[in-house]
Order: structure tokens, then C-alpha cells, then sequence
């Protein structure tokens, strides 16, 4: 039956069985949000409600919340599957690997990126962002949280058989993070002033389609790797 | 040829040349970066803007190039390990990780140092600083990737996948100077066109980084050697060193 699967229904497979999974553990979709929240809300605690210092950083304090909420949920992608085995079924099954990762990689970006994507506005408005800027974050956020899942899920596969890989999940991923962290953040900033941002969307477009043709491979060998 | 390189897969051929070589890079090394230091710090004439506190260049920078070449030997050693399946070539690999993350950190020390009277500050956030940071955390990475697995054949693996696509960064830092604009100087030394820097500066630059390669290149063997004895600790010829040596 296995073999007459074409590609997208494999795909589809995965990514359906991994929304359901998650519908059935809401918990998973709502900690890292609520996480994201809490984050957010802590700066202007500690650093002053002036509306002035606040709409010039809450571009970074979005973006830096983002990262961490990410990393947060990152460290179950392959947990569950991995403790119960399926995660090794699917190592040997007949479709390709690379297809089967992406389509864990693209769930967990619609469970956890996408919610985030819809809140963020919300935060905003907190954080006295400008008005010149929503329309910058929101493109950020959709073009850089798919990255986001998808270099994670490189560290998350790396890390998926170790005891305590959390804490190692974020110093493997977090440098690699960088990149996208300072060309979103330069993209509101210079949406704020009114300039022109198209170039750092380019930027992170390009990083997006990067990752998403190569990423799968690495995911694919760090999870062969640690499966072994 | 391969079959000439492929014979020093075998680990004992691979630690009886790391010990010819060992010598040969140590004492050359400590040649080099002996005469290119002196001749630096002493010899060469003082910078008509920066007086004497451009000195520390000749530290700094060969340290920061060999960051960056560490970097690449290093995923291609994981590469080559991958591919064709030699164990040598990952221990090479987990070898040079700690030296390039030391060579990576004295770069970022001398370069705060040589900041604080030129420009002012320990630090700045822009782009070669910001990325050469990212290095060393890359390095770090690898490193703790390397020693958190028990099996160290599948460690090896999964730190070679991390480096491998740590690469990335590798053009960046290189070509930051160019593509942002920095306070960082862009770099005077050319391959292909003549350097814009004063040969007398410019001669004693070029030893110490020959000098701190060939010491990357030392370090490296010394710990390859080492690891070479620890991963192959139950294997005869190993059991019958240590006896020689602990005969002694």
C-alpha cells in the first residue's frame, strides 16, 4: 500500500498526522506562544513605558522573542517521534527523507510561525511600534519564521537523541539565527524611518528559498546520524 | 593518487606521519612567528596615523585569517569524512575545532584591544566583528556537539553536518568589510594585485601568518595524534606503544 503513495500524499500524510497530534496536545501550540507573549511583555516592565524607547526597540524585542519561542517548540519536533519510534519508521520508509522532514518542518511552521505571524500586530500595538512598520514586521515575520523552522529543525535532528540536548538545541541554532535576526530588524527600521525595505525582504527571501532546498538534506543526514 | 592517500586512512600510517611531520611544524612555526614578531614589534617603522598601536596587526590578523582557514579545513575534513567514510578525516576534523575556536578568540581579543585607542571603544556591532563573534559560537557548537555524544564515530558525523553548514558564514566575514559599510579597515593584503601597505610592514605580516598557520598546523597534528591513540585505544599496535612508552 506504502508503495503506491505518491509524493504528495506522503507529504500529506506527515504534515496532516503532525497537525492532528498537535490539535491533540494543544499545550504544544500554546506554550511557545504564550512564552512569546510573556517575553514581549517583560521589556517594557524593565525597561520603562516611555512610548519613544519602546517603538525603537520593538522591532528587536518581537524579533528576539520570535527566535527564543521558536527554539522553544523546536526541541519536540523529532522528540515524540523519536522516543516512540515512528521517527524511525519513517527513516525507513520508501519516500524520500528530505520530502517526509519538510513536511514536519512545514507543520511545525503552521503550528507555531503562523500563530505567531497572527499575534504579533497585537504586540505591537503594546510596544508603540510605528505605524510605517506593521506592514514591515508582518513581511519579516512570514518570509523569516519559515527559516527560522527550518534551520531549527537542523539543530532539533542533531540534537534528538541526546539526554539533554535543549540547551545545546540553542547554542547550535541561535548563531545561525543571527543573520535573519539583523535583516529583519534593519527591514522595520528602515520602514520606520520611511525608506525603502525591499532589499532587506530580497535579502531574507533568498535566504528563505536557500534553506528551504538545502536544509531538508541536512536535516535528513542529522537525522540518520542521530537515530543510529 | 588515491590510492597513494587513501593509504593513510589507516590510522597507524596516519599517526606515524603526524609524528614525522609534528617536529617540522613546531620548529618552523616557532621560526616564523619568532622572526615576524621581532621584526614587527622592533623593526618595522611606526604607522603615520596610528603611531605605534598598529603593532598588534601582526598578531591580530594572521590570528583572524587563521580563524577563518581553521573554519574550512575543518568542514572539509567533516566532508571529506562523510563522503568517502574515512574516520582519519574526522579526527582531523574534531582536532582543529578547539585550536580555530582559541585562533578565533585571540582574534576578537587583539581586535578589542587595537580598538580601544583607534577607535575609542572595546567593541562596535557592526559586520566583520559581529560575524567573527558568530564564528566562535559556531566553534563552540561543534565543539560541544563533538563531546556530547558517547559514540564518537556518530559524533563526528553529526558535528560534520554542523560545520558543514556553518560555512555560510565563512563569505561573510570575509567579504563584510566590502558589502557593509564598517569601521573595521578593508583588508591590505591582495593576492592578485599589489598590497596597499608598506612592504616593510608588510614582509614581517606575512611570516607570522605563515608562522601561526604552520602553528595551527602543529597543534592540530599534536591533537590528532592524541586522538587518533584515544579512538583506537583497544587496537594492538596502540596497546604496544604505550608499553614502549611506559617502559621508559
Amino acid at each position: 500500500m506504502q508503495n503506491n503513495m505518491s509524493y504528495s500524499q506522503a507529504f500529506l500524510t506527515v504534515l496532516l498526522r503532525d497537525l492532528h497530534v498537535a490539535v491533540r496536545h494543544r499545550s504544544d501550540i500554546f506554550n511557545p506562544l504564550l512564552f512569546f507573549v510573556l517575553v514581549i511583555i517583560l521589556f517594557p516592565l524593565a525597561i520603562g513605558p516611555e512610548p519613544q524607547t519602546l517603538s525603537r526597540i520593538a522591532s528587536g524585542i518581537i524579533w528576539v522573542a520570535a527566535l527564543l519561542s521558536s527554539m522553544l517548540s523546536l526541541e519536540r519536533l523529532f522528540k515524540a517521534d523519536h522516543l516512540d519510534g515512528s521517527l524511525e519508521q519513517m527513516l525507513l520508509s520508501p519516500h524520500p527523507l528530505t520530502l517526509l522532514v519538510l513536511a514536519k518542518v512545514f507543520a511545525h511552521w503552521l503550528l507555531t510561525g503562523v500563530p505567531l505571524i497572527l499575534i504579533a500586530p497585537l504586540l505591537a500595538v503594546l510596544l508603540h511600534l510605528d505605524d510605517q512598520s506593521y506592514q514591515a514586521l508582518l513581511m519579516t515575520l512570514a518570509l523569516g519564521t519559515p527559516i527560522l523552522s527550518l534551520l531549527g529543525a537542523i539543530g532539533a535532528a542533531l540534537t534528538v537523541g541526546l539526554p539533554k540536548g535543549g540547551v545545546l538545541l540553542s547554542l547550535l541554532i541561535l548563531p545561525l539565527y543571527i543573520p535573519v535576526l539583523i535583516f529583519s530588524t534593519s527591514a522595520i527600521d528602515a520602514a520606520s524611518m520611511n525608506l525603502a525595505y525591499t532589499g532587506q525582504l530580497a535579502i531574507i527571501g533568498a535566504m528563505l528559498i536557500t534553506s528551504l532546498i538545502l536544509a531538508p538534506f541536512a536535516i535528513g543526514a542529522s537525522l540518520r546520524v542521530s537515530t543510529n | 593518487m588515491w590510492k597513494w592517500l587513501h593509504s593513510y586512512a589507516d590510522p597507524q600510517r596516519a599517526y606515524r606521519l603526524s609524528s614525522t611531520l609534528l617536529p617540522w611544524f613546531s620548529y618552523l612555526a616557532f621560526a616564523f612567528i619568532a622572526i615576524g614578531t621581532v621584526w614587527g614589534l622592533l623593526f618595522a617603522p611606526s604607522d603615520y596615523q596610528q603611531g605605534d598601536s598598529y603593532r598588534i596587526i601582526f598578531i591580530h590578523v594572521p590570528a583572524a585569517s587563521m580563524s577563518m582557514t581553521a573554519y574550512i579545513a575543518m568542514a572539509s575534513a567533516s566532508f571529506i569524512g562523510m563522503v568517502w567514510q574515512i574516520k582519519s578525516a574526522d579526527w582531523v576534523a574534531a582536532s582543529i575545532a578547539p585550536v580555530g575556536a582559541v585562533m578565533t578568540f585571540i582574534a576578537l581579543i587583539t581586535g578589542a584591544a587595537w580598538g580601544k585607542p583607534m577607535w575609542g571603544t572595546w567593541w562596535v556591532w557592526d559586520a566583520r566583528l559581529t560575524s567573527e563573534l558568530v564564528l566562535l559560537f559556531l566553534y563552540l557548537g561543534v565543539i560541544s556537539l563533538y563531546a556530547s555524544f558517547e559514540d564518537k564515530v556518530l559524533a563526528a558525523r553529526a558535528a560534520g553536518i554542523l560545520a558543514i553548514v556553518g560555512v555560510v558564514n565563512i563569505p561573510i566575514i570575509k567579504y563584510s568589510v566590502e558589502w557593509w559599510s564598517s569601521l573595521h579597515q578593508p583588508s591590505t593584503i591582495k593576492i592578485i594585485e599589489e598590497s596597499t601597505m608598506s612592504s616593510d610592514m608588510l614582509y614581517p605580516l606575512l611570516i607570522n601568518i605563515v608562522g601561526f598557520g604552520l602553528l595551527l598546523g602543529a597543534i592540530t597534528l599534536l591533537r590528532f595524534r592524541t586522538e587518533i591513540l584515544a579512538r583506537n585505544s583497544m587496537r594492538s599496535w596502540v596497546r604496544e606503544l604505550a608499553q614502549i612508552e611506559g617502559a621508559k
